[in-house]
């Protein structure tokens, strides 16, 4: 194996040297209303973009999973979620993945904010929310506060100082699962979620 | 990335016109139609006899040093500081776009760029250099054209609207466009042999593609696709004759 | 394997229904990325940032190999070195062997197709499942992908609902997509939840954090990633990036060069595995980079460019001669104009047969390209090196494609082309007898089989223009 790595890196070194280019200017887009922009793109890639308050968020998720007939909602207890069969996802996958991959409705989560130009969510899994939360259950509920949207991925990185700690898992989520394998065919829910609805707290 | 080209910094007073091989010997009265319409705009042309191909038949094959070589016979056949004027964007972007390249590390490697700097496709020099899309009066019946854009005159030499300006610029000419007019014809120079059933399906789809506009003719700047577009036409029996652009134009406005 | 193109287009172009599938999947693909990049001016800047990248990336390729592994291993992920395809193989099963794996899930890897991995798991009793909706469909079929980024292509759903219903229990025909979709979620599910381990390939490997960034639609490259125990990673030794900063870019020309989508629905950092307290992920994570050629077509500053390729498909999709006879024609794991000039450079130009030929040189390639690789002039440049090649030939396989006949006639066209009298003489000669050469002639023959045979013309242009008085100097 070291030798492997030895002649990789011999042959590369012993390749011509050329001066790196310097990263010529571009920048990414920004927008006068970032939520606008935001809601366009995903809803053009079959999101659900809801715009509530820090009060009216619970009952209206509660409105949203009744009219969608969900039963059993993944959620992390901080959350406080108004319902009547929620669990947490707070033992190892490998205790937990039966439920998991059959036996969950939808699911809820926060996010660590989104970006304007691509309507894409960050979600960072962490120990109250792991990473198959937001991916098994057919319904995601992200929850998105509005002064978290940035205009690109160029500058939440930046503004987030991604570089200097990468969490074990970072996640751009633009819609829901799909897949256009068969004939250029859209279909959802290929294997994520089917479905994916952002409350926007204003 | 298509080369970026500007016009000379003067009117010139002469200019070079490289006839091409193709048109030298399948198409001369193309060649001798965009020379007409450069002498009819008061400039003198200089048709170097010693002239003869760019060299890119061989520099496609791989046989770089044979297309050097007789790429070097035209330094040689072009020596004043003249812009030099060619009815294809093909050879044109041949010289202007791979000279500097085949010349590397040559004994004429300067000679080569300063040769391939002067190089323009014709339709190009008549609407930049010389204003021809403004000046055209057409004399011609009406007639219903569709244009062909050759690949290497669009993506090598950067040519895509200059022909359809002149085109436009025809009061009694209705230009249909047709959906595949930037796709390939399949010519491809020796593809055509070494992949003649590929080529064959692509001259099939191009010449659907041009009936489908209902044109009496196909124009385009490139002998090349014309003989390929043309010959696949005229062997199936399809009514749509081929011309080059300079014949067309000379023929719209000048009768000929 | 590749050298018998001619003959796969062949049978490509007398199957109708595949040349329909090929021509309206690539129009829709072509329309789409157009609409993407209607602001000509961003798309030139925009790519020419993408290119400069790679580019940068490439220049200090062995220093940021070593930063990024330094990271990775700081992150807790393993990495492996394979000079060779069978090395790459052997790595793997090694992995998996130790962990007792029988079944992995597989994301869509194109690394794992050209070590043709899921053949050699096979062999070694090692249960490989393709989880991508297309591959797993091309798996079904026992077919290898036609597209790099839409791998069944070339299937229309008729023959798909087929391939559902003979292999997967109790399925009724059904061309409806959304249910032949359900259908493969359902028969993934249990797959997925019961493998072992999960192989992913990845987009970009970022020196600067160690972290792997893999895109995709479906979400199964999340759970190969992550529902598993075992996570195990295959990436060409090409794939590094400077920095975190510069995968903003890039995403903003992979997805809507590839299919014209803004963003994938997806993107995955990944970093490292599951931590101490952590519910999910793989315990732990392996990252294989591979060579296989590639530092060859490195030690060449001309060749180097092909190394930038992000893997996006859009010189295929709008390659006239790609979507006339679809990817399998290629007989290489990359198709279309890229594969025409990777797989010469990593298989050998002796093993490449005619691919480096199977070209117009249209450049319309090279007009999408989103890292502007210079595709015709490798083209031109592998030509050359097949035919004649230089003093130090940089490509396996140079002098491969000489032929003492095809030499002798372009010396003799020298001879000709090359000296104004021997010219003025040949041209004359021709355009009195030219067209007494009968158009069964070889090289006429093929031309004459679609198009009427051209005609030499009485007078050359040399002639007219002398006879009109036109200068010669």
């Amino acid at each position: 194996m070291s030798e492997a790595r030895a002649n990789i890196l011999a042959r590369l070194r012993a390749a011509p040297q050329v001066q790196p280019p310097e990263r010529p200017y571009w920048q990414a887009p920004s927008f006068n209303d970032r939520l606008d922009r935001f809601r366009m793109m995903i809803e053009a890639v079959h999101g659900e973009v809801h715009v509530v308050t820090e009060q009216t968020w619970r009952p209206h998720l509660r409105k949203i999973l009744a009219e969608k007939n969900v039963a059993r909602v993944l959620a992390a207890p901080h959350l406080g979620i108004d319902w009547d069969d929620v669990v947490a996802y707070d033992a190892p996958v490998e205790d937990f993945k039966d439920q998991l991959v059959s036996g969950i409705d939808a699911c809820v989560t926060t996010t660590r904010g989104a970006i304007a130009e691509t309507g894409s969510l960050v979600v960072v899994p962490d120990v109250d929310e792991p990473r198959l939360a937001s991916l098994l259950p057919p319904i995601h509920v992200a929850l998105l506060k509005a002064d978290d949207i940035a205009d690109n991925l160029a500058q939440i990185i930046e503004a987030q100082g991604w570089a200097a700690a990468m969490p074990t898992n970072l996640l751009l989520i633009s819609g829901p699962s799909k897949t256009a394998d068969i004939e250029q065919t859209l279909a959802y829910g290929v294997h994520g979620p089917k479905e994916l609805i952002v409350l926007v707290l204003q | 990335m298509p080369a970026h080209v500007t016009p000379p910094a003067e009117m010139p007073k002469d200019v070079y016109y490289f006839g091409t091989c193709l048109v030298d010997l399948f198409f001369p009265d193309a060649g001798l139609a965009g020379m007409e319409l450069l002498k009819r705009q008061g400039i003198r042309v200089v048709f170097p006899q010693d002239q003869s191909c760019c060299g890119q038949p061989a520099f496609n094959s791989g046989h770089r040093s044979e297309a050097r070589e007789v790429a070097r016979a035209q330094l040689d056949a072009f020596p004043e500081d003249w812009p030099i004027v060619v009815p294809s964007g093909s050879c044109a972007g041949m010289m202007r776009v791979h000279y500097p390249d085949l010349f590397q590390g040559d004994r004429d490697e300067e000679r080569a760029k300063a040769f391939a700097g002067r190089v323009y496709e014709l339709s190009w020099f008549l609407v930049h250099v010389l204003g021809l899309d403004t000046k055209l009066v057409d004399k011609g019946e009406k007639v219903t054209v569709t244009w062909h854009g050759s690949c290497h005159s669009m993506r090598e030499m950067g040519v895509v609207d200059e022909p359809k300006r002149l085109i436009r610029a025809l009061s009694n000419v209705t230009l249909v466009e047709n959906p595949r007019e930037k796709e390939c014809c399949g010519f491809g120079g020796t593809f055509a042999v070494r992949q003649p059933e590929v080529s064959a399906a692509m001259v099939a789809d191009k010449i659907d593609a041009i009936g489908q506009t209902g044109a009496a003719r196909v124009v385009s700047g490139d002998c090349g696709c014309l003989m390929n577009i043309g010959g696949a036409l005229d062997k199936a029996g399809k009514p749509t004759r081929p011309q080059h652009l300079a014949e067309f134009l000379l023929e719209r406005c000048h009768g000929r | 394997m590749a050298a018998d193109f001619s003959t796969r287009a062949h049978d490509a172009l007398n199957n109708p229904q595949l040349r329909a599938n090929f021509r309206r999947a690539m129009d829709g693909l072509m329309t789409k990325r157009a609409a993407q990049f209607e602001d000509k001016d961003n798309w030139t800047a925009l790519r020419a940032k993408g290119a400069a990248i790679k580019a940068r990336a490439l220049a200090q390729l062995p220093d940021l190999l070593e930063e990024f592994e330094q990271k990775a291993i700081a992150n807790g992920i393993t990495v492996h070195w394979a000079e060779t395809t069978a090395d790459a193989n052997r790595i793997v099963l090694e992995i998996l062997t130790a962990h007792g794996a029988k079944k992995v899930i597989k994301g869509k890897s194109m690394v794992s197709e050209e070590m043709h991995l899921n053949a050699h798991l096979e062999a070694h009793g090692i249960k490989a499942v393709e989880s991508d909706l297309g591959e797993y469909i091309i798996q079904l079929a026992g077919e290898a992908p036609s597209h790099i980024v839409m791998p069944c292509i070339h299937k229309n759903k008729g023959e798909i609902a087929q391939l559902f219903t003979d292999n997967i229990e109790n399925q009724p025909y059904t061309e409806d997509v959304d249910a032949l979709t359900a259908a493969a979620r359902q028969v993934l599910r249990r797959e997925f939840a019961s493998a072992d381990a999960g192989l992913s390939g990845a987009n970009f490997l970022v020196a600067e954090t160690g972290s792997l960034v893999l895109i995709e639609n479906e979400g199964n490259g999340r759970l190969s990633t992550t529902l598993p125990p075992l996570h195990i990673a295959v990436a060409g030794i090409e794939k590094l990036v400077e920095k975190l900063d510069d995968v903003a870019p890039l995403l903003a020309l992979l997805p809507r060069s590839a299919t014209g989508q803004a963003i994938t629905t997806y993107v995955n950092m990944i970093t490292s595995p599951r931590k101490s307290g952590e519910q999910d992920g793989p315990r732990q994570v392996h990252l294989v980079l591979l060579d296989n050629g590639r530092s060859r077509v490195y030690a060449d500053e001309q060749l180097r460019d092909t190394l930038r390729c992000i893997r996006c498909g859009a010189c295929m999709n709008h390659c006239p001669v790609y979507s006339r006879v679809g990817g399998h024609t290629y007989g290489s794991v990359y198709p279309g104009p890229i594969g025409k000039i990777l797989t010469p450079q990593l298989a050998g130009l002796d093993c490449a047969g005619d691919l480096p030929h199977a070209s117009t040189l249209c450049n319309a390639c090279v007009e999408v390209c989103p890292v502007q690789i210079p595709i015709a002039d490798i083209l031109v440049r592998l030509r050359t090196e097949a035919a004649e090649p230089s003093a130090s030939p940089a490509v396996k396989g140079a002098g491969s494609g000489h032929s003492a006949v095809e030499s002798a006639v372009w010396k003799g066209w020298q001879a000709m082309y090359a000296n104004p009298a021997a010219y003025k003489v040949g041209t004359k000669a021709l355009s009195v007898v030219g067209n007494l050469i009968p158009a069964a002639a070889p090289l006429l023959k093929q031309w004459t089989s679609v198009r009427t045979k051209p005609k030499f013309a009485a007078k050359t242009l040399h002639q007219l223009a002398r006879e009109k008085g036109y200068d010669n100097e």
